[in-house]
């Protein structure tokens, strides 16, 4: 017993040295991390913490702004979202999912903004920002008042453009439906479609090619799609002439289309048996390879009459060089404004912008395709208007004093808003 | 009937759905939907005109048509090229799966397709490119003479951006002082003045009547008012 | 019968008659000669930055250090003697300032364009940058301004693996990019469609303030552009001379020691184009001199 007793006190006294000693071990690491915290404080936490629909979106998406005490001395930021019925219904214990943990340029300045995506529309989000310290220490968090992502359905900002789109098709369709019960369809004499004709007939003349390239751009591209309609066109005088069409392209659609267009174009004018599909044929996508097998072919073959109606880019010189040297008919036309000085310089018809979107109708000589240009045309007048009455303002407000100015433009403002009830 | 409208039918849908997704930002997946379809219909469209390409050049070289022996070359750069590239020879290990062939890098120039980039295409097309320089002085040469008032301006404008672009307008003019009323005449202060007044102005012209030109196009194909890009019927 | 010959003037009229008709192939050898010596002359001129390459400058200089910033180089190997120089100093702009780079490309070849920059510039001067951390190459991507619209809405719409095939939620640069929202910066460096003007009308214009957009394009592209700054696009870059400008500031202020020609190209080619530009000078008042030497003759000038 006193054995036992002895093993009793003795053990006693082991356990307890020993439980002193986890005891002192562990109050030093104490106190060693609280000396740690006392020398490294939780930095500021965030504050102003909220959250913000994204306007104008299809919803899920949120912004998350904050305040950054002290940008100096954050080396980051943590945002956290809080979990939804379905993920907790999944698991009890998570409630809250970190989206987002940031680096120092998130919080160079005071006031910062996260894009938070893929939520759920249906469910307000909560979220909570704790900011990183220096030393790597998370502050307290900061949660936001709930807000649910909202679907926008229509994009108030783009309305002035919704109004000048329904007006301009307003102007064509009402043009189109006056051209078929009777009104004027008068164009201005467009010189480079006057030489369709004139170029076509040359080439059957001295019994050679027309060329037509329907530019280096796929059929997404409204000007390959205003080439293949004028291809259309050119088609039906060459079959009518019974002169030779090649059409290279550059994409494999666009060759489709062209094949489509040409064959329509030798039915219409009573000569299918003149179509050869083997005259259009796809070339290759890279833009100088096409290039160059258009440089070769009109170096080898001579085409009297070279069309070039669509998207150019680089290449335009080259086949407007090229075209010249063998001393054949250039007619261009496109709507990459960079590329029509080049054609200018050196074709002998060019059609500048808009005279190559009217060139189909033009050339189709249809009512109703002739009252859509003419329709178009009260667009630009709507343009031009804008333009003066727009100058005329800031005319105005750079000659008037700020505070004028200032005021004006506020009440003009304050106007409009509550025209548009905002 | 069907060969015409049921092309007009989805011309005018998709069209349609486009503009809708600029507005509506609800609609936008749809517009990216009808966009995905044109890219795996252009994807497939590749094959028709890989298969065209075969077609016509054998045809050449069957029948020894003048020029037969470009053919022959492209060709032979077509049927190397895919080969090479599909089998990947000479693609550097990936080191995720260094034992599977395919998962290989070919972009450097230790694998065939990379060695074929590098040493053929690119040279190729950089002096395609570079032939515009030549065409450039001989358009300009040919092409800008002073025959009215509006060419000459056209040309004194040329002068000045040409030198303006180089060291040579700072050469002529930086002996004239900033900060005076005259100071416009430097050579930098006069591009800048031609470019973003006149040019700008006269580029966003041209922009507009494009864009209504395009408006324009655009209606009168999704309301099949012009049906000529359609198929025959 | 063999036509008449034409009757050109005696002396100098008649010359410069001739001159105005010289065949082509003269002029591609002026022009032949007109690059060629200053280029192996190496004729180099000091270049004086100018207003839209500082605001370039600046714009990359102004944003925290340390950013993700996104570069989409999209040309291919017939524009890179004008965009190579921009794009190397670009690389070198942002890899000195400690941001870290997102590399991508809307043409085919431009994955190609941008490696040769990143082996060249990034990984030569900067070996201690990191693939995954410091910069990533996410490749070309197909569909155009398509992928532009993808990336306003989620990455993962547009990329879901990197060039190299790693999954886009295993690369510790992108762990917090959800969106191009997410990046400081935007520059594209573009010789066409699709390029910087379609960031403008897709990224720009569904986000204007939530990143910095930059361009770099070509002369002949600049046109298209120069109305979208400084508003929608606080810098650009035009063509040789721009990026000659751009590479003048970068290197004043993170200049290298070794290899120094590798970001010095754009100045390197402002020689042989200062020549070519006086050469086309000379032609273009050659040819109105002798359009008016031909004034009156039979047939005119030509």
């Amino acid at each position: 017993m006193a054995l036992v007793f002895a093993m009793w006190i003795g053990t006693s006294v082991v356990m307890t040295d020993a439980a002193v000693a986890a005891w002192v071990t562990s109050a030093a690491a104490w106190v060693t991390s609280a000396a740690a915290v006392v020398a490294a404080p939780m930095p500021p936490a965030a504050e102003n913490v909220l959250l913000e629909d994204v306007p104008e979106d299809a919803g899920g998406a949120l912004f998350v702004r904050w305040t950054t005490p002290d940008p100096s001395s954050s080396a980051g930021v943590v945002i956290e979202r809080r979990s939804t019925d379905a993920e907790r219904a999944k698991d009890p214990n998570l409630l809250w999912i970190e989206v987002a943990r940031l680096g120092r340029d998130a919080v160079a300045m005071q006031q910062s903004v996260h894009v938070l995506s893929e939520l759920s529309n249906a469910e307000p989000t909560r979220v909570r920002v704790s900011i990183i310290g220096a030393d790597g220490e998370l502050s307290e968090f900061v949660e936001s008042e709930p807000l649910a992502p909202s679907v926008t359905i229509f994009s108030i900002s783009r309305l002035p453009l919704f109004f000048v789109v329904v007006v301009v098709s307003i102007a064509v369709l009402g043009w189109v439906v006056a051209a078929r019960m009777g009104a004027s369809t008068r164009i201005r004499r467009i010189a480079a479609l006057e030489a369709v004709d004139e170029a076509v007939g040359r080439a059957t003349e001295m019994g050679r090619t027309v060329l037509f390239v329907p530019g280096i751009q796929d059929m997404n591209d409204i000007q390959t799609i205003a080439g293949i309609t004028v291809l259309g066109r050119v088609a039906k005088t060459a079959a009518e002439y019974d002169a030779r069409l090649e059409v290279p392209t550059c994409r494999s659609i666009v060759m489709t289309a062209a094949r489509e267009a040409v064959q329509s174009a030798h039915l219409a004018a009573g000569r299918p048996e003149t179509y050869s599909e083997g005259n259009i044929n796809y070339i290759t996508d890279e833009q100088f390879g096409y290039v160059a097998y258009l440089s070769g072919q009109m170096t080898r073959e001579k085409p009297a009459a070279c069309f070039y109606m669509g998207a150019f880019y680089a290449e335009s010189l080259v086949l407007a060089e090229n075209g010249n040297s063998i001393g054949a008919i250039q007619i261009a036309g496109t709507a990459e404004p960079s590329q029509l000085p080049f054609f200018v310089a050196a074709c002998d018809y060019t059609l500048i912008g808009e005279e190559f979107f009217a060139a189909s109708a033009y050339l189709s000589g249809e009512r109703d395709q002739l009252g859509s240009i003419k329709g178009q045309d009260v667009g630009k007048a709507l343009a031009v208007g804008s333009i003066l009455v727009g100058t005329m303002l800031l005319t105005v407000g750079a000659l008037l004093p700020d505070s004028v100015v200032g005021s004006a433009s506020g009440y003009i403002g304050t106007v409009i808003r509550t025209f548009f009830g905002g | 009937m069907l060969q015409r409208t049921i092309p007009m039918l989805i011309l005018s849908a998709s069209g349609l759905i486009l503009i809708l997704a600029y507005f509506s930002p609800v609609t936008v997946v749809w517009s990216d939907t009808v966009v995905a379809w044109f890219n795996i219909l252009a994807g497939v469209a590749f094959v028709l005109g890989a298969g065209n390409l075969l077609a016509v050049n054998l045809e050449k070289i069957s029948s020894r048509r003048p020029g037969w022996a470009y053919a022959a070359i492209t060709l032979v750069s077509f049927g190397a090229m895919l080969v090479v590239g599909l089998g990947k020879w000479g693609a550097v290990p990936n080191p995720a799966y260094p034992d599977v062939h395919l998962a290989g890098d070919q972009d450097s120039t230790q694998s065939a397709y990379g060695w074929v980039y590098e040493y053929v295409l690119s040279p190729l097309t950089a002096t395609m490119f570079a032939m515009l320089a030549f065409y450039v002085a001989s358009a300009a040469f040919r092409a800008f003479r002073a025959k009215n008032i509006e060419s000459i301006l056209l040309l004194g404008t040329a002068f000045i951006i040409l030198l303006a672009q180089v060291a040579a307008g700072a050469f002529l003019t930086n002996w004239i002082p900033e900060g005076e009323w005259y100071s416009f005449l430097r050579a930098e202060r006069l591009k800048e003045i031609i470019l973003n007044v006149f040019q700008t102005s006269g580029m966003r012209a041209i922009l507009i009547g494009i864009a209504l030109g395009t408006a324009a196009t655009s209606l009168r194909l999704i309301l099949g008012i012009d049906r000529s890009a359609l198929s025959k019927g | 019968m063999q036509p008449r010959k034409e009757q050109l003037p005696p002396g100098i009229r008649g010359l410069l008659v001739r001159l105005g008709r010289i065949d082509r192939r003269w002029i591609y050898l002026a022009v032949a000669v007109a690059i060629g010596v200053p280029m192996l002359a190496e004729l180099r001129l000091p270049e004086v930055p100018e207003k839209k390459a500082r605001a370039t400058f600046e714009a990359i200089e102004s944003i925290p250090e340390g950013s993700i910033v996104l570069l989409s180089f999209d040309y291919d190997p017939a524009s890179e003697a004008e965009l190579e120089p921009m794009a190397n100093a670009m690389v070198h702009h942002c890899a000195s300032r400690g941001h870290r780079i997102v590399f991508m490309a809307l043409w085919p070849l431009g994955k190609q364009m941008a490696d040769k920059t990143i082996d060249s510039v990034l990984k030569y001067y900067h070996p201690d940058k990191v693939e995954g951390v410091d910069y990533v190459q996410l490749g070309f991507k197909t569909g155009n301004e398509g992928v532009i619209k993808l990336l306003a809405n989620s990455i993962d719409g547009a990329y879901t693996t990197d060039a190299a095939g790693k999954a886009i939620s295993e690369i510790p640069l992108l762990a917090n990019v959800r969106s191009v929202g997410d990046f400081k910066l935007v520059a594209s460096i573009s010789a066409g469609y699709p390029g910087a003007q379609q960031w403008v009308q897709y990224a720009d214009s569904a986000m204007p303030e939530a990143f910095k957009l930059i361009g770099g394009t070509t002369g002949v592209q600049s046109s298209q552009l120069l109305p979208y700054f400084p508003t929608q696009m606080e810098g650009m870059l035009i063509a040789v001379k721009g990026a000659a400008e751009y590479e003048t500031l970068v290197t004043e202020k993170y200049p290298v020691t070794e290899s120094p020609e590798r970001l010095g190209i754009g100045r390197e080619r402002m020689g042989p184009q200062l020549v070519a530009h006086l050469l086309i000078i000379a032609l273009i008042v050659l040819g109105n001199i002798s359009m008016l030497a031909a004034r009156g003759l039979k047939g005119g000038a030509r």
